[in-house]
């Protein structure tokens, strides 16, 4: 459970979940899985909040329920202050972890897909595109097709194609997990520089804690399944950062302060609970 | 045209400079095989006379007909099946061993039910290519990535639109094959069809000419069809090749 001080005041609050809940039905002759909750969460308006847990905890599952993608077994999901009733609202953008571009689309297609479909003028069309294709650093890359590319940059086209529909929250489910360290980093800056370009409010969904610690104003840390918050973090930060952060002593202590929490709760999750309070600290 | 293109062009003229000396030398008969620059000479006399005109017409329109009801009946019926598992699971087996099953004995039949005309052989023709597309229907809706259809919903698509813009797209190699193989296995009932059972067409023109000791035609035939084939696939496959480049998938 959140600690309330965390929450932002209810006039910026971009979107909210209030004991949500997720029960996944049962299988043959299986009992039904309780994935998720109760969870509470308010993200702000500008705010970048990030959700770190064990494997099956139900990070993506939250994310999902979120963005409207999936429906809570119970409790209450806000978007600017309307329920999301089992459709994704419109001002919410989501990227997946798997490569979620179109093949048979070029990346200037890909990007433009969304914006097609709501009927935008051409002219405004080929302003946004160009103005992501440049942001994204796929400028010379606009003709090429998906699989002429590599997994980052597939992933950036997806990022593209989110935000030229320039939505107010921005779901990220482990976008970066497919990639390698440096990418990550470098990706993760860029990321922080478009949070800051756009103003959107981003739910960041990792495995990796000094990602969450580095680009988030707030890390959600989730016990094992059935996934809760067990702690909400406050970085602290500045908005102007950058992966530059991890060198100073307070990304350090973050990192720790989290792990320290998420430790146990991933020994759960691996059936090894017993060995949280076997092994102290290393000396 | 590239080196593994080359390679096949040359085995085949390769066998064909071989043939050609054999038949030339009497190393084989001619009673057996005639050279393949006199199967050439003779279909060319053939087409240029007009003499294969009407067998040319019924061929091509009864597999021109069966493919096209192949594809469309294959594909909905794809699609129908995808969307209902419990009819899936009652069909699949029939599906799995549906090419054993020896399709000409129902000629006689679709004759009672069709009538002495060009039906019973498209019939035929449609039922060998109908399955292809199926299966190839099956599999392509199968294989469209979880994620696309999430990417459906983000963008806040009507069933329709995910259908036209995500579904069918992603499962175009899919239901290229099958358009693929519903052509050759229309074209091959077609044929067959033709040569045991039916009084015209390509098919029947061969088996024509060979009750008739009439090697020229029959090999011309022979080498007409086979060079239609290798056409219609040739044209396919570059089709194919060509939109699955772009898909990185060539």
């Amino acid at each position: 459970m959140i600690a309330p001080g965390t929450d932002p005041p209810r006039e910026e609050i971009r979107a909210q979940l209030n004991g949500v809940t997720k029960t996944y039905p049962s299988a043959l002759g299986q009992s039904p899985v309780h994935a998720l909750g109760p969870v509470d969460l308010a993200i702000g308006v500008k705010e970048f909040v990030a959700v770190v847990g064990p494997s099956g905890c139900g990070k993506t599952t939250l994310l999902e329920i979120l963005g409207g993608l999936n429906t809570p077994s119970a409790g209450e999901v806000l978007f600017e202050g309307r329920p999301v009733a089992g459709r994704v609202p419109q001002g919410i953008g989501v990227v997946f972890q798997e490569d979620a571009s179109l093949p048979w689309l070029s990346v200037r297609d890909n990007i433009a897909f969304g914006l097609r479909r709501v009927g935008l003028a051409a002219a405004e069309i080929r302003a946004r595109v160009d103005y992501a294709l440049d942001l994204m650093g796929l400028g010379a890359f606009a003709a090429a097709y998906p699989a002429q590319l590599s997994g980052g940059m597939r992933q950036r086209v997806c990022i593209a194609r989110t935000l030229v529909l320039r939505p107010r929250l921005i779901l990220l489910d482990e976008p970066f997990g497919a990639l390698d360290q440096q990418t990550r980093l470098l990706m993760g800056d860029e990321l922080l520089r478009l949070w800051r370009d756009t103003g959107a409010a981003i739910l960041l969904i990792t495995h990796a804690i000094d990602e969450a610690v580095m680009l988030a104003d707030r890390v959600g840390i989730m016990s094992a399944r059935p996934g809760r918050f067990i702690e909400v973090i406050e970085t602290e930060w500045p908005a102007a950062r950058d992966s530059r952060i991890a060198a100073e002593a307070r990304f350090g202590e973050l990192t720790a302060r989290v792990w320290s929490k998420l430790r146990a709760e991933s020994l759960k999750a691996l059936g090894r609970a017993e060995l949280a309070s076997e092994q102290g600290p290393v000396q | 045209m590239s080196a593994v293109a080359r390679t096949r062009l040359a085995i085949v003229a390769t066998f064909m400079a071989l043939l050609e000396l054999l038949t030339r030398t009497g190393a084989i008969s001619e009673l057996v095989i005639i050279p393949p620059s006199a199967m050439a000479t003779h279909l060319w006399t053939l087409l240029a006379t007009g003499q294969l005109n009407a067998a040319m017409a019924q061929t091509f329109a009864n597999i021109a007909i069966a493919f096209a009801l192949s594809v469309t009946v294959g594909f909905v019926s794809g699609a129908a099946i995808h969307a209902l598992p419990r009819l899936r699971r009652l069909l699949d087996p029939l599906l799995a061993s549906y090419y054993a099953i020896p399709f000409f004995v129902f000629y006689p039949l679709l004759i009672a039910l069709l009538g002495l005309n060009r039906w019973p052989l498209v019939a035929i023709g449609f039922v060998f290519g109908a399955a292809a597309m199926v299966i190839a229907t099956l599999n392509g809706l199968d294989r469209v990535p979880r994620v696309l259809r999430k990417v459906a919903k983000v963008h806040r698509m009507s069933r329709r639109e995910e259908v036209l813009r995500i579904v069918l797209p992603a499962a175009v190699p899919y239901l290229f094959t099958g358009l693929k193989l519903s052509l050759a296995y229309a074209f091959i009932g077609i044929l067959a069809g033709e040569f045991i059972l039916s009084g015209g067409g390509l098919g029947f023109s061969i088996a024509f000419s060979y009750d008739a000791f009439d090697n020229p035609t029959m090999y011309a035939l022979m080498l007409f069809v086979l060079a239609l084939a290798v056409a219609l696939n040739s044209s396919l496959d570059w089709w194919e090749q060509r939109l699955m480049r772009r898909r990185g998938r060539a």
